[in-house]
């Protein structure tokens, strides 16, 4: 098979995943109350079940080539994403803490992960960037945790995992939202478990492939529920970016909310935009993966209707999704369909404009 | 020329709708709803400009306003018109749709209070009609001119 397709120069790659090699590889990070109580209670791992390593769709078989677990060799990330024309490459590291249910091991475990990956991957080259996890299931000390990495360099983003205790406009994630938008950074928000909740409104699935294809729905949901909560109307600057769940869903889920809104604006009042418009200004959406037509010839005829349906290309962000494996790169799936001038915001002039610590950072 | 004068209907007496109340009417066809918001009156068409659902038979409501999530701030109750069918809001003083006030807005008429006496005097659709009043008077007897009445102007 052939590796992911080469970005072109200047691109900002805005989904790569970094992987924990081994637990141990935190416990300098970690009081020793906690490094102590994962070797004694046999915690071996946190990494998410959410992507098994020998399904395909968790790495590319060249990213299986270092020794640990793929995304987990900052060498091998930066020749396979960085030294392939991408500038900058945000990482999103998936390791489970979010669905820790002890307040103070979580935010033990959230804390160790960051300054680990201060240590370990944004201080390994500087074309790394990071977003900062937290432990959104306590709200309190998620704050703390972004309090602690504002004004940070490195880190443009606060991560937080759709699969949550409750959706995550609701007022009990205020603080968190409130402290993102204070620290000038976007929320990430990608699939992932943080919670009890199935990964489907309807229950659990028996199947990899039903929950992998089913991560638009927690999507969706999470979006609903940040317009008509208000969040965007609370924190008018702040912006969220949806991470490795389609795009092509958008249009359908604007049409609907703006048609209910005609009808129902009573119950949300503090929405006084139609809810498509408030979406076209607060959110961003990364391209890894892209669901379109599978053929060049329907997919030319479908772009250009999907970028006239949600308005503008500059919701999208270019991401690679490394070490994920969708079977069709960028380039065949979107950006080959794309004008010269929608290639660049995609690849890079809409992330600059959506990461303010980005921008900040170039322009020093 | 000037404008060809507008038809006047008397759809109530005075007193017949009482404040807060309504009432629909058919007038050359067209179902309209008559409404008095605290003594005043005001007319709609009983049609819903998005898909034609009998508006005048919504809910009447007040409109919800905020400044921000959790704040509501609920204003002039009873004089919006919420469509049974899909729930677009309009408000009955204006017809103006609230999320598109701009586009969207309901077909409104005049209405004025005119008494017994002054529906009597035919003289004004005459003197619109390019007539002139004639020099000669003759005997009448007014058979009611007291009461007062709600006239819709089409």
């Amino acid at each position: 098979m052939t590796p992911q397709a080469a970005p072109a120069a200047g691109t900002i790659d805005c989904d790569v995943h970094n992987a924990v090699p081994d637990i141990a590889e935190l416990f300098p990070f970690l009081p020793d109350r906690w490094r102590d109580y994962c070797v004694e209670h046999g915690v071996t791992s946190l990494a998410p079940a959410s992507y098994p390593s020998k399904v395909p769709l968790s790495a590319t078989p060249e990213s299986r080539g270092g020794p640990g677990p793929a995304g987990s060799d900052p060498d091998l990330v930066r020749a396979q994403v960085l030294d392939r024309g991408a500038d900058l490459a945000i990482l999103n590291c998936l390791y489970a803490v979010q669905p820790i249910h002890n307040e103070d091991w979580a935010a033990a475990m959230a804390s160790a992960l960051n300054d680990w990956q201060a240590q370990r991957w944004l201080a390994a080259d500087p074309r790394f960037r990071a977003s900062i996890v937290v432990a959104q299931q306590f709200p309190q000390r998620a704050v703390a945790e972004i309090e602690r990495f504002a004004g940070h360099p490195g880190f443009v983003q606060v991560l937080l995992l759709a699969g949550s205790q409750a959706p995550l406009g609701t007022r009990a994630h205020w603080p968190i939202h409130a402290a993102a938008a204070r620290a000038g950074l976007p929320v990430g928000i990608h699939p992932g478990v943080a919670g009890g909740n199935p990964p489907s409104p309807v229950g659990w699935p028996s199947t990899y492939i039903e929950e992998y294809a089913g991560a638009t729905l927690a999507m969706q949901s999470q979006l609903t529920s940040l317009v008509c909560e208000g969040v965007f109307a609370r924190f008018p600057e702040l912006t969220v970016v949806l991470l490795e769940s389609g795009v092509t869903w958008l249009p359908s889920l604007m049409w609907r909310l703006d048609k209910n809104w005609k009808g129902l604006r009573r119950e949300i009042p503090w929405v006084g935009d139609a809810p498509s418009a408030v979406i076209r200004r607060h959110v961003r959406l990364a391209t890894a993966p892209f669901d379109g037509p599978h053929d060049a010839a329907t997919a030319r005829r479908f772009l250009p209707r999907f970028l006239d349906q949600i308005g503008s290309v500059d919701m999208l962000l270019h991401a690679s999704d490394h070490p994920h494996w969708h079977h069709r790169d960028p380039e065949q799936a979107l950006l080959g369909f794309l004008s010269a001038d929608e290639r660049r915001k995609v690849l890079r002039d809409n992330a600059l404009a959506t990461y303010p610590a980005i921008r900040e950072r170039a322009a020093a | 020329m000037s404008a060809p004068a507008r038809r006047q209907v008397v759809v109530a007496e005075d007193g017949e709708i009482p404040p807060g109340g309504s009432r629909i009417v058919e007038v050359e066809g067209r179902s309209i709803g008559v409404f008095n918001l605290g003594g005043e009156y005001f007319a709609v068409r009983n049609a819903c400009p998005h898909a034609g659902g009998p508006l005048c038979e919504g809910v009447r409501s007040g409109f919800v306003r905020s400044e921000g999530p959790g704040h509501y701030d609920y204003v002039r109750r009873g004089e919006f018109l919420r469509c049974p069918w899909h729930q677009w809001e309009f408000d009955i003083r204006t017809g103006r749709s609230w999320f598109d006030p701009d586009r969207v807005r309901v077909r409104r008429y005049d209405t004025r209070l005119v008494t017994g006496s002054e529906l009597l005097d035919g003289e004004a659709d005459l003197v619109d009609a390019g007539l002139q009043p004639g020099p000669y008077t003759a005997e009448t007897y007014p058979v009611r001119s007291t009461g007062r009445y709600v006239v819709l102007e089409l």
